[in-house]
């Protein structure tokens, strides 16, 4: 397998995209959406579109860049050190993978230009269960009816595609339809992370054989691979912002004074962010395995992908604990930055399989 | 075989070379402290088995697979010696020789040793004919090393030794030390220190065991009393021995962290368990803490290999050593933890044989340096917090 060191692509690659962000998506910029009760910054994602990053992981006869998962892992991390928000998980990762599994070029073309925006509806209850699907699509005429409700719709209130997990006769199928199909029904959460995402509730939507992902009965051949770039680049988005969360953390100890003497005097302090800084590189490690993985074959990476993201999940709470904690009283105040990353690490823990979810799939694995 | 650089082309002649010379007895995977072969003056063999597996790898320098040839070595650089590790781990064949010689004095007298002391001491720790001892810790000098009162005076043509060792593993079958100690009791506590190497058959030194928590008595006093050392072997400069000595550390803490994992080197802690319930790991408390020792394990073993990779391309690991001697060993008393808490009862007979490695393991976090200090050097090194 290729070296668990970043080649000197991706090295420029998180350089160019560390400069961007700084610049047009600081944590700011997310207060900012928030302040303004957006869920959405149009300009910022089409600036990530003019740069390739939305064609990631399509191929370039479709119109992408075709860098591969361990060059989107790149550039989920940057977004997470500044906790640049857009729809790049749900559309560039996700929904390209499970189309590009597909080979449904129309619509990854559609991604990769930036006409379509894409969200992933596969929960159905608090927590993440795919295999549990109740949404039902019963076959009509040469058609389906969907009928049932999905949660935690990642990015559902902005994206005008939506891939709908379903059961069907015979299994799970994967849907491609429009977000404003008749009866088809949106309602915004009003998310800690100041992110966006909706319930869909799904009313006799009517599809056809045309919007299949893959094949009937067979989701999961297209979706397994998509779950588990969303999953690796949600944790290289995590490992992003825990890092960034420290080292925030490790410069207010150096500036902040107690006693007459700076606190990063004090060992109680040195220790603890010695150790998360021992977590967050043993962690760095799993992120860069998961992506070359993927790289070398996406159906066959969930060892290191679910390792990956249970590391991430964790250090991540520990690197936001902390960082409250270390700053004291200004650590509580929505005026300073640590809470975004918290309430974020909080949002990214649950999403695509939390910390039980991905420890079963390691447990299964490893003989447990 | 050793001039193949082509990767591919070298597996394959290292795959039919283990083939045709690792003892098949040699191929049970036992790395643990009671079947290493460790070498030296009076060693005795466990098996026929153990001699030659070590006088054949040790023919071709696959002892210390990384040093130069012409002091005992294979002359592999990282992605061979990767390769030869792997393999060996593919037939589950256990290292040939291991000693504080391979581990520790090797690489620091490969980096300050003159061409003469390396063709002195080198080639006969690569052959498993000398087992050295580290004489470090004092009585009053643990954490603080820098510390270390063993005096050492200039009598002209030899060097005079007196003064206290503790906590020397197996300086009561080693047959030589390398040791720290005072050169210049007037400057900063840093600056006044020498590493020396002793013969331990000299006249004046001697040992006394101690027994451990573990019921065996690896560790010993070691007293130096009017011990005459010739010139030559100082390592390094006289009154530099400090940066001999970190050096050293750095590797020592390598190897002790390399342990923890149970990845690279043994099975699956869940495999470890299981065994324990042949009708299934029905204590989920225990099962969850498993998985979680399970994910540290993956995680740390990937990032040893990540820290290698980082060498091989010449990127600097920073203070590697001591985040993975930290990680490591705090993971590998977890992981011991589990394994008596999951045979319950039947682990607390002497003879089941789990006992005394989970109270070893104790010693991991203390040993080469305690978990503390590592994270202070993480710290001030790495976090620059003062
Ligand atoms: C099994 C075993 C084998 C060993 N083999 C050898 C050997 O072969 N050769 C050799 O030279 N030595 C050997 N040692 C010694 C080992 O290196 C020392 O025990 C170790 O360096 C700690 O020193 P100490 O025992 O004096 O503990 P101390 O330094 O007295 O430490 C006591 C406690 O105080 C903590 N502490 C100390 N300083 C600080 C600080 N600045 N900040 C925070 N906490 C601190 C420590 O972490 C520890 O918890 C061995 C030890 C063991 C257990």
């Amino acid at each position: 397998m290729a070296k668990l060191v970043r080649t000197e692509e991706e090295t420029m690659l998180a350089e160019m995209a560390r400069g961007f962000l700084d610049d047009a998506a600081p944590v700011g910029h997310l207060r900012k959406l928030r302040d303004a009760g957006e869920i959405h910054d149009p300009v910022l994602w089409t600036q990530m579109v003019a740069m390739g990053w939305a064609g990631i992981l399509i191929p370039e006869d479709a119109g992408g860049s075709d860098m591969g998962f361990s060059a989107a892992c790149v550039l989920a991390q940057e977004m997470g050190k500044t906790l640049a928000t857009s729809p790049f998980l749900s559309t560039a990762v996700i929904a390209a993978t499970a189309l590009r599994q597909a080979g449904a070029t129309l619509a990854m073309r559609a991604i990769a230009s930036g006409q379509s925006i894409y969200a992933l509806a596969i929960d159905e209850h608090a927590k993440f269960a795919p295999e549990n699907t109740q949404l039902m699509a019963t076959a009509d005429g040469n058609g389906f009816q969907l009928n049932g409700h999905k949660a935690f719709v990642v990015d559902g209130g902005l994206a005008d595609r939506v891939l709908v997990l379903a059961r069907t006769d015979g299994g799970l199928t994967l849907f491609d339809i429009a977000a404003n199909s008749a009866g088809l029904t949106t309602t915004q959460n009003n998310m800690i992370d100041s992110r966006n995402a909706a319930a869909l509730s799904f009313d006799n939507v009517a599809a056809t054989g045309d919007d299949i992902v893959g094949t009937i009965n067979d989701a999961m051949s297209v979706l397994q691979p998509a779950l588990a770039a969303g999953q690796a680049a949600l944790a290289a988005e995590t490992i992003g912002l825990a890092t960034a969360a420290m080292d925030m953390t490790v410069s207010y100890l150096k500036e902040r004074s107690q006693f007459g003497v700076k606190i990063s005097s004090f060992q109680a302090l040195q220790h603890r962010a010695a150790h998360l800084w021992c977590e967050t590189e043993v962690t760095t490690s799993a992120v860069l395995n998961a992506g070359r993985a993927l790289d070398e074959n996406p159906c066959d990476a969930t060892l290191a992908v679910s390792l990956a993201k249970a590391r991430a999940i964790r250090t991540a709470k520990l690197a936001v604990v902390e960082g409250v904690q270390m700053h004291g009283g200004i650590g509580m105040t929505d005026e300073f930055d640590m809470g975004f990353y918290m309430k974020r690490a909080r949002v990214a823990a649950e999403w695509l399989g939390d910390y039980g979810y991905h420890a079963e799939q390691i447990a299964r694995l490893r003989g447990f | 075989m050793l001039d193949i650089t082509d990767p591919n082309a070298f597996r394959s002649a290292i795959r039919m070379w283990l083939d045709d010379n690792c003892p098949v007895e040699m191929r049970d995977g036992q790395n643990t402290p009671d079947h290493i072969c460790w070498g030296g003056k009076n060693w005795a063999y466990e098996s026929d088995a153990q001699q030659i597996w070590l006088e054949r790898a040790s023919a071709l320098g696959l002892t210390v697979p990384t040093w130069p040839r012409e002091y005992g070595g294979a002359g592999l650089e990282r992605t061979r010696e990767k390769i030869y590790r792997e393999e060996l781990a593919r037939i589950n064949a256990r290292l040939p020789l291991q000693s504080f010689g391979i581990w520790m004095l090797g690489p620091a007298l490969l980096n300050f040793g003159t061409h003469e002391q390396k063709e002195t001491y080198l080639p006969p720790i690569a052959r498993g004919e000398i087992r050295w001892c580290q004489g470090y810790s004092e009585p009053g000098a643990g954490s603080d090393l820098a510390s270390v009162q063993t005096k050492c005076e200039d009598m002209g043509d030899h060097w005079l030794v007196n003064g206290q060792k503790i906590w020397t593993s197996y300086a009561d079958k080693a047959d030589a030390i390398f040791a720290l100690v005072r050169t210049d009791k007037d400057a900063p506590k840093h600056k006044g220190i020498s590493f020396l190497l002793i013969d331990m058959a000299a006249k004046g030194v001697s040992t006394k065991p101690i027994r451990l928590i573990s019921g065996s008595s690896p560790f010993c006093e070691t007293f130096f009393d009017d011990v005459k050392v010739p010139k030559g072997h100082v390592v390094g400069d006289v009154n530099r021995g400090w940066d001999v000595a970190k050096y050293l550390l750095t590797h020592e803490r390598e190897m002790i962290s390399g342990g923890g994992t149970g990845v690279s080197g043994g099975r699956a802690l869940g495999a470890v368990i299981a065994d324990a319930y042949p009708d299934g790991l029905t204590d989920t408390s225990l099962r969850a803490q498993a998985m979680d020792a399970e994910i540290d394990a993956l995680a740390i073993s990937l990032t040893i290999d990540r820290y290698k990779d980082q060498s091989l391309t010449g990127q600097g690991t920073g203070h590697a050593s001591a985040m993975l001697k930290y990680m490591g060993t705090e993971l590998n008393k977890t992981r011991h933890e589990l394994i008596m808490s999951a045979n319950g009862s039947d682990a607390l007979d002497w003879d089941a044989g789990l006992a005394a490695p989970w109270l070893r393991t104790k010693a991991n976090s203390i040993e080469g340096g305690t978990s503390e200090v590592m994270l202070g050097i993480i710290a001030r090194r790495v976090l620059d917090l003062k």
